[in-house]
């Protein structure tokens, strides 16, 4: 792959720029089976991301009926059947470990699927680059386009404005999208018909707006070569069994033309099967060389091997000069040995059974997760008081949880070897020495809870306290250890 | 820039010329665009200069074209929330103190903006949570020297206790010893008496019956003939296990002999009605309301 370099072309010198000069990228269109992979992907993605909003979830009365919704002002996330509070956070930590290790899974058996295919600067790079050659034409006709850029004519200033207007109503309903994850999604768009959503609607429209069009517009394969961290970790995370887009070199070696190919071959004299096309790189959304080997820019979307597919079919060799392989075959066909793959092995074995063990523990947390739940915080300041008649009393902040869809009525005990009696400040009612209260639906209580021991039962330091509520109705209880200490 | 014209045979490209463990550094310059977005945020920073108050100056600084001034925001913050306040805080000011206690969300706002201004203004003395210290009340306990209902901690807090307020508690501890009242071996027995009304050891050979006869004479008047005290007067029960002072013999030696009269400022004036009502539910909830 040595390129003879003229010197000129260096920019060595001091008055060259400090920067150098993006070089614009003209994918052609291509078809095939990786294409049409691309095509699928990129309609499931974009048919959830802009219709999922609108899905609907029958939670009951007073609760909201969307499907996946992010109820900032309330602090709920709801998740079809999943209801969410803020401090069950470890949810969200769960799932992050999950989407880090599918990642690494999808890594280690198929390199960078992500960013060939689902990556969302791939799929909506995808799309616009779609509207471009509609409206534009092929990469020769951009090209063409773009080289007479002195003589604009009428039709391609109109050519010109249509693309962007299409790229900008994509960008604006990727934004508007984004906004009904927030808010009841049918009551927004009305508002946003209307003029009437809150403001703050409209800024992250035009946030999302904005950097929906310039990234995907605009800066493209730039956001995969210069912005994106992942191309630089996943170089970590590979092995030499994971499948990437490879140039089978073995076989392409040594390239040449078409004509002299023919010509060789007829000798019988060894040639590859490269013919130097460069359809590859013609088809290549970030315009890389993918015979070059592996490398940074390739977000191994694979229409190179459609296009050398297509090459190989009409020339009449056979297909998959460019496929996906991993770093063992290329070596073991150059010493006569059948290719072998390995989708099971330990990496691969681990990266699985941790997705399954994180699963598992979220899925029996979400199954247990306790309705009625109990906080104790121990006042530090006094820690104890001596009431007149030598009595210590103890006082706690209790901080309630009623995450049931109606309003139930608790008892509060407190059990433990001081024979203490309750009080609660503001208390609804006491019913044979136990504080009942009240808890509103879906929210949070928060009571200030007075632990009186008589002055016989006096603890010489702290005891344990095991707080307990009680669930009236449903008898569910959940309860909570602290301390009774003694001044 | 010769020095730097060394070109990578694998690549082809040229190199910085910087070489590390045999290892050097392609050549490969920013793109434009970041570049350009380099310089945007230099121009960005001046324009800050220019905006905002930026440069120190010997006696001042550059105050910027848009006159920017975080006290100004943080007054105007105030004057916000304030205004935010205003119907709670009608609210708090139009119910009475029981209502304010049975009433969830009432009691909440009032505990909250009393747990506040207490720890503004009566945490020097209360100490930040209530538990007082020597010759300040702890008010989490029960004692209660002028009354812990909710009506009598308000006019507690509103008016004081010897504050020089008009409607202040009034009323002082008796100074026996100096004013030449009691003499120093009766001051010792009265003392010892006084413990045994809580309970307390008396010391070895203290004459009980001279004890309560020179309580009866001097100190029945004020704190009861069984020592139970009188809120009236601001009178301490000597019955119980709770002492403002101490319970110990030289404590109570030096009470009576010295007197005491501490003070309770009036927060009337100083604090609006609204504010005063939410003290006094704070007070009173933190346990030892009556």
């Amino acid at each position: 792959m040595n390129k003879t370099v003229n010197p000129t072309d260096l920019q060595l010198d001091d008055d060259g720029p400090l920067y150098a000069a993006r070089k614009k990228v003209y994918p052609q269109s291509v078809s095939g089976s990786f294409r049409r992979t691309k095509w699928g992907l990129m309609a499931f993605c974009l048919g959830v991301y802009y219709l999922l909003p609108f899905a609907r979830w029958n939670r009951g009365l007073g609760a909201p009926d969307q499907a996946v919704l992010v109820d900032l002002p309330n602090s709920r996330f709801y998740f079809f059947f999943i209801e969410l509070w803020p401090q069950e956070v470890y949810y969200f930590t769960g799932l992050l470990i999950v989407a880090a290790l599918t990642l690494f899974l999808m890594n280690a058996v198929g390199g960078r699927i992500w960013c060939g295919y689902l990556c969302p600067q791939t799929v909506w790079t995808d799309l616009f680059y779609a509207v471009e050659r509609w409206v534009e034409g092929d990469r020769r006709e951009r090209m063409r386009k773009d080289a007479a850029k002195g003589t604009i004519t009428f039709r391609r200033a109109g050519e010109i404005a249509l693309k962007h207007s299409i790229w900008l109503m994509i960008a604006w309903w990727t934004g508007g999208a984004w906004v009904l994850y927030f808010t009841d999604a049918p009551t927004l768009v009305w508002q946003l018909l209307t003029f009437q959503a809150p403001m703050i609607a409209y800024i992250w429209i035009g946030i999302l707006t904005a950097t929906t069009y310039i990234f995907a517009g605009w800066m493209r394969e730039q956001v995969c070569v210069y912005m994106c961290p992942w191309p630089r970790i996943q170089a970590a995370l590979t092995d030499e069994w994971a499948l990437n887009v490879t140039y089978k070199y073995d076989r392409g070696e040594a390239r040449t033309s078409l004509k002299k190919a023919t010509d060789l071959r007829a000798l019988g004299q060894p040639v590859g099967d490269c013919i130097d096309c460069y359809q590859c790189v013609a088809v290549c959304p970030t315009g890389i060389d993918i015979r070059n080997g592996p490398q940074l820019d390739c977000i191994q979307c694979g229409l190179c091997i459609d296009a050398c597919d297509t090459v190989m079919t009409k020339i009449g060799r056979e297909t998959r000069l460019i496929g996906y392989d991993n770093d063992i075959n290329i070596h073991r066909r150059q010493e006569g040995k059948p290719p072998i793959y390995r989708i099971v092995r330990p990496r691969t074995i681990t990266y699985a059974a941790l997705i399954a063990a994180v699963g598992a523990v979220m899925l029996y947390a979400l199954l247990t997760r306790s309705l009625l739940d109990i906080n104790v915080l121990h006042d530090r300041n006094p820690v104890a008081v001596k009431l007149s008649d030598g009595s210590i009393r103890n006082a706690y902040t209790v901080r309630l949880l009623n995450k049931r869809g109606f309003d139930r009525v608790i008892a509060i005990d407190a059990d433990g070897p001081i024979n203490a009696t309750l009080h609660v400040v503001g208390a609804d009612s006491v019913t044979q020495d136990r504080p009942m209260i009240i808890l509103a639906r879906d929210t949070t209580t928060e009571l200030r809870l007075l632990v009186t021991a008589p002055a016989e039962n006096n603890p010489e330091k702290s005891v344990p306290v095991h707080f307990r509520v009680t669930d009236i109705g449903l008898g569910e209880v959940a309860s909570a250890t602290d301390h009774f200490v003694s001044p | 820039m010769t020095e730097h014209s060394d070109i990578d045979h694998v690549s082809g490209r040229a190199t910085t010329g910087h070489e590390w463990d045999g290892i050097k550094e392609l050549n490969t310059p920013l793109p434009r665009w970041w570049v350009i977005t380099f310089y945007l945020t230099i121009l960005w920073a001046i324009g800050y200069w220019i905006v905002y108050p930026a440069w120190p100056l010997l006696w001042s600084h550059t105050t910027g074209i848009w006159n920017y001034s975080t006290r100004a925001e943080v007054a105007t913050d105030l004057a916000n929330l304030e205004k935010i306040r205003g119907d709670k805080m009608v609210a708090l000011g139009a119910a009475s103190l029981e209502e304010i206690e049975k009433n969830p969300a009432l009691l909440a706002l009032a505990r909250a903006r009393g747990k506040t201004v207490f720890g503004d203004n009566c945490a020097p003395c209360h100490g930040s949570g209530g538990a007082g210290a020597k010759g300040y009340p702890n008010l989490n306990d029960d004692e209660w020297l002028w009354g812990g209902s909710l009506d009598q901690i308000m006019q507690t807090i509103q008016f004081g206790a010897r504050s020089g307020h008009q409607k202040a508690h009034e009323g002082a501890m008796l100074a026996f010893g100096k004013d030449g009242v009691l003499k120093k071996d009766e001051i010792v027995t009265v003392a010892n008496y006084v413990r045994s009304l809580s309970g307390l050891p008396t010391a070895a050979g203290y004459n009980a019956a001279a004890g309560a006869k020179i309580f009866a004479d001097n100190c029945a008047s004020c704190h009861g003939e069984n020592g139970k005290g009188n809120q009236e007067l601001g009178a301490p029960n000597l019955t119980d296990k709770i002492w403002l002072y101490g319970s110990d013999e030289a404590t109570l030696v030096e009470t009576i002999s010295n007197g005491r009269a501490g003070v309770m400022p009036a927060w009337v004036g100083r604090l609006d009605p609204s504010t005063i009502k939410a003290l006094t539910v704070y007070v009173h909830s933190l346990g030892g309301g009556k």
